[in-house]
C-alpha cells in the first residue's frame, strides 16, 4: 500500500526524451526476480552503465547533483512498451517520487497511481522553462504539491497542473485500493448473479 | 429509438459492476491470464494481505517469457528463471489456479493460448500483465495489458478500476495486394498516426480490408494496438469468429454455444454509433513494411530509403531520428533494400501462429538460408508446433537451415537465452524495435514472416514479391 504523499521537494533531473519506453527505464535483465524491491539498481542501467558496468559519465543520472534527483522531467509519451510494473519500482527504488512528462502511456501512468509515483502532466512549454532552469541551477530543489496542484520552479516560477480527483486522492491518502474495492462485495455478487443468467458461458468453464 | 452503441459501449455496459464516481467503475474482469514475469508479486502481496483469489475458475497461467526455448528444455533458463517457473508453479497450485506448465501441449506465448484454447471470447473483458494483451481483442473482446498491481487487484476482487476510453474507429479501406500481410498494414498503420496517435483510446478496426483477414491475422493487426498507444484494440466478431472458436477445449459447447453465438451477432457496433476519432487508411497500394529505426513507427516500404532527420520540421523528433539511425548503423537515404542482416527471428505474439509459420515455409521451401545467417523460428505454442510438424512445416524450416524451437517468447521480449548480439542485425517479426529489446546493443528490423524468412535466404533485407522472378541464392 503506498504512503500518502502530499508534496515533494527536491533536486529534478531533466530528461526531455520523447517516448522513452519501460525497456529503457528497467532492461530485462533486471526482471528475473519474483521480487519488487532492490530494482534501483537497474534504473536506465544500458543508459546508465557501460557493457563493463562502469558509470557513463554523460548521463543525467550519473552526474551531482542529478544523481539525488527526486523528480524527473520527462518527455512526451513517458513509460511507452512493456506493461513491466517494474519500470515503476526501479525510479521508486533509486528515490524518484515524482515525474514531469507532457504526457504517459496508459499502463505506466496506471502503474504509478497504484505505487503513489506522482506522475504529473504539464504541457511542453512549461517542460522546456523547467529543464531550462534546471540546467541552469541543477542544485535549486523543485516542489511538486499535491494539494494545491502546482509545481514550483527553482526560479520561483509556479505552473499549475490538473490531476484527476481519484489520482490526487489516491496520492493524498496513500489508498488501499484493493481494500476499496472488496468493500463492494454486495454489488459484486449482484452482478455474478445476474451475469450468471446473462452469460453462462462465461462463468461455466469447461475444467481443464 | 435507444442510441447507436458501439461495439466497446455495449462491452463497457456489460460489465460495470459499481459506479465510483468521478468517472471511474469498477469493471468484471472475465478471463485473467498469468504468466511468470508479472504474477508473483501480486500474489505475494495477495498472501500478505491475507486476500483470497476470487475466481481461479477464470485464471489461467503459463510460463512464457524467461523459459528456455530449446529442445529438450528443462526448468533451467537464465539465472533466476528456474525460481520464476516454479513460483508460477506453487502459486498455481495453492490457488487452484489451471497452469499450462512446460511440457504440456497447450503452454505458450500467453496471448497466443487464449484464443487458441477458446479462453478469450468475444464480448469478454480479458485482461493480463503483458502489453500484448490487445491481441485477443481481434475475437472481439475488450482485452488490455494491466500492471502487476492491477494483476493483484483482479486476483482479489475479480474486477479493474477503469475510466470509459475515449473511443477510435480506424477503417481499413481497399483491397490488400498480393504479398502483403496483415503486419504490413499494421506496420503502416503505426507509421502513420505514431506511437501515441492512439493513446488511451478503445480501437475498433472495421474495414473491408480488415474483414478480408483471416482470424490469426487480426490477432497480428489487434496485437500492435499497444503500439498506437491504444489501452485495446478489437474487432466485431463475425463469421470467421465463431468458424475459429467452435470446438476449442474452453469455448462453449451444445446449446451454450448457440446462446453465446447469438448473444455474440449483437456486438457489432450499431450503424451511426459515434466514436470519438475516425481514421481511414487505403491498403490498395500498400508494400511490404520494415522498420528502419528504433520504434514501431519508423517503418518504411521496402523499396523506400531511410528518411533524413535534416527534412523533419520538429526539432525533437529530429533528435529521435537521429539518435535512432546511430543506434541502428545507418546513413539516411540508404535504400532499406538489401541491407545486410545478421539473424533472423520468427516468432513472438504478433507472429508465432501457423498461418504465420506456413508464410515463412512457402518463402523456405526449396530454399537455403544465407552462409553465416544464424535463424530462429519459434512457434507460439506447444499446439501450433505439433501442427506445424504434422504438415512438415518444421522439416522446410530445418532443410533451410533454420533451428527449431520449443514454444515461448524468446527473441521478442529477448529475456531468455535467445539474444541478438551487440551491434548485430536482425529481422524479426516481433512488436518492438526499441533500443535494447532483442539484446544490448541489438539492432532490430520489424518485418512480416514472409519477409523475415526472405532477408533469411538473402542474407539482406529483399521484397519477398520478387522471389518468384529472381533465384535468391544466386543474386546475393
Amino acid at each position: 500500500m503506498p504512503e500518502p504523499i502530499h508534496r515533494i521537494t527536491g533536486i529534478a533531473a531533466p530528461l526531455p526524451r520523447a517516448n522513452v519506453d519501460t525497456d529503457a527505464i528497467i532492461p530485462k535483465a533486471h526482471l528475473l526476480t519474483i521480487h519488487r524491491s532492490g530494482l534501483g539498481a537497474g534504473l536506465f542501467s544500458e543508459w546508465r552503465f557501460d557493457d563493463d558496468g562502469r558509470e557513463r559519465p554523460d548521463f543525467v543520472l550519473n552526474q551531482a547533483p542529478w544523481r539525488e534527483a527526486k523528480i524527473l522531467l520527462a518527455g512526451e509519451n513517458f513509460g511507452c512498451g512493456s506493461s513491466r510494473e517494474h519500470a515503476v519500482w526501479s525510479l521508486m527504488d533509486f528515490g524518484i517520487r515524482c515525474v514531469i512528462a507532457p504526457s504517459f502511456a496508459s499502463i505506466f501512468h496506471e502503474n504509478c497511481q497504484k505505487n503513489g509515483l506522482a506522475a504529473v502532466t504539464l504541457d511542453e512549454t512549461a517542460l522546456a522553462h523547467l529543464v531550462a532552469v534546471v540546467q541552469a541551477m541543477p542544485a535549486a530543489t523543485m516542489t511538486v504539491d499535491i494539494e494545491t496542484c502546482r509545481v514550483t520552479a527553482p526560479d520561483g516560477r509556479e505552473f499549475p497542473f490538473t490531476m484527476e480527483a481519484a489520482r490526487r486522492q489516491a496520492l493524498l491518502e496513500g489508498l488501499d485500493e484493493i481494500g476499496a474495492s472488496l468493500r463492494h462485495d454486495a454489488a459484486m455478487a449482484a452482478f455474478e448473479a445476474r451475469d450468471r443468467a446473462q452469460r453462462p458461458w462465461i462463468h461455466a468453464l469447461p475444467t481443464a | 429509438m435507444t442510441t447507436p452503441r458501439s461495439i466497446i459501449d455495449k462491452i463497457w455496459d456489460q460489465h460495470v459492476v459499481a459506479d465510483l464516481g468521478d468517472g471511474r467503475v469498477l469493471l468484471h474482469i472475465d478471463r485473467h491470464m498469468l504468466h511468470e514475469v508479472t504474477s508473483p508479486q501480486a500474489y505475494a502481496g495477495l498472501a500478505a494481505a491475507g486476500r483470497r483469489l476470487r475466481r481461479p475458475d477464470l485464471t489461467f497461467a503459463t510460463a512464457d517469457h524467461i523459459v528456455s526455448t530449446e529442445n529438450g528444455r528443462t526448468d533451467d533458463t537464465v539465472p533466476g528463471g528456474p525460481e520464476m517457473i516454479r513460483a508460477l508453479r506453487a502459486n498455481a497450485e495453492s490457488t487452484g489456479v489451471a497452469l499450462f506448465d512446460l511440457g504440456d501441449v497447450r503452454q505458450g506465448i500467453v496471448h497466443v493460448i487464449a484464443p487458441e484454447l477458446g479462453i478469450a471470447l468475444p464480448g469478454a473483458t480479458l485482461v493480463c500483465g503483458d502489453s500484448h494483451t490487445s491481441t485477443v481483442g481481434a475475437l472481439g473482446a475488450m482485452a488490455w495489458g494491466i500492471g502487476t498491481s492491477e494483476v493483484e487487484h483482479v486476483m482479489a476482487t475479480q474486477t479493474a478500476i477503469l475510466r470509459r476510453p475515449p473511443t477510435m474507429r480506424i477503417t481499413f479501406t481497399g483491397t490488400r495486394p498480393a504479398g502483403v500481410s496483415a503486419k504490413d498494414m499494421v506496420l503502416k498503420l503505426i507509421a502513420t498516426i505514431g506511437t501515441a496517435g492512439a493513446t488511451g483510446y478503445g480501437v475498433e478496426y472495421a474495414g473491408p480490408a480488415i474483414r478480408a483477414l483471416s482470424m490469426e491475422e487480426r490477432m497480428t493487426v489487434c496485437n500492435m494496438s499497444v503500439e498506437l498507444g491504444a489501452r485495446f484494440g478489437l474487432i466485431a466478431p463475425d463469421a470467421v469468429t465463431f468458424a475459429y472458436l467452435q470446438g476449442r477445449p474452453f469455448a462453449p459447447a451444445g446449446d451454450l454455444w448457440e446462446r453465446a453465438v447469438e448473444a455474440w451477432r449483437a456486438l457489432a457496433s450499431d450503424p451511426g454509433a459515434r466514436f470519438d476519432a475516425e481514421i481511414e487508411l487505403d491498403v490498395s497500394t500498400l508494400t511490404p513494411q520494415v522498420s528502419w529505426g528504433t520504434s514501431p513507427q519508423d517503418c518504411i516500404g521496402v523499396g523506400d530509403t531511410v528518411p533524413d532527420p535534416e527534412c523533419e520540421a520538429d526539432p525533437k523528433r529530429r533528435q529521435a531520428m537521429r539518435r535512432a539511425l546511430d543506434y541502428i548503423g545507418l546513413e539516411p537515404g540508404t535504400p532499406i533494400r538489401d541491407l545486410p542482416v545478421d539473424m533472423v527471428f520468427i516468432g513472438s505474439c504478433t507472429n508465432s501462429r501457423i498461418e504465420d509459420l506456413r508464410a515463412a515455409a512457402a518463402v523456405l521451401k526449396g530454399r537455403r538460408v544465407a552462409a553465416g545467417l544464424r535463424a530462429l523460428v519459434v512457434p507460439g505454442s506447444g499446439q501450433v508446433r505439433r501442427q506445424a510438424e504434422a504438415e512438415g512445416l518444421d522439416r522446410v524450416f530445418t532443410a533451410a537451415g533454420f533451428e527449431w524451437r520449443e514454444p515461448g517468447c524468446s527473441m521478442c521480449a529477448g529475456m531468455n537465452a535467445d539474444r541478438v548480439p551487440p551491434g548485430k542485425r536482425c529481422v524479426a517479426t516481433s512488436n518492438r524495435n526499441f533500443e535494447g529489446r532483442q539484446g544490448p546493443g541489438a539492432r532490430t528490423h520489424l518485418a512480416s514472416p514472409a519477409t523475415a524468412a526472405a532477408a533469411a535466404v538473402a542474407g539482406r533485407i529483399v521484397d519477398v514479391r520478387s522471389l518468384a522472378a529472381h533465384s535468391l541464392e544466386g543474386s546475393a
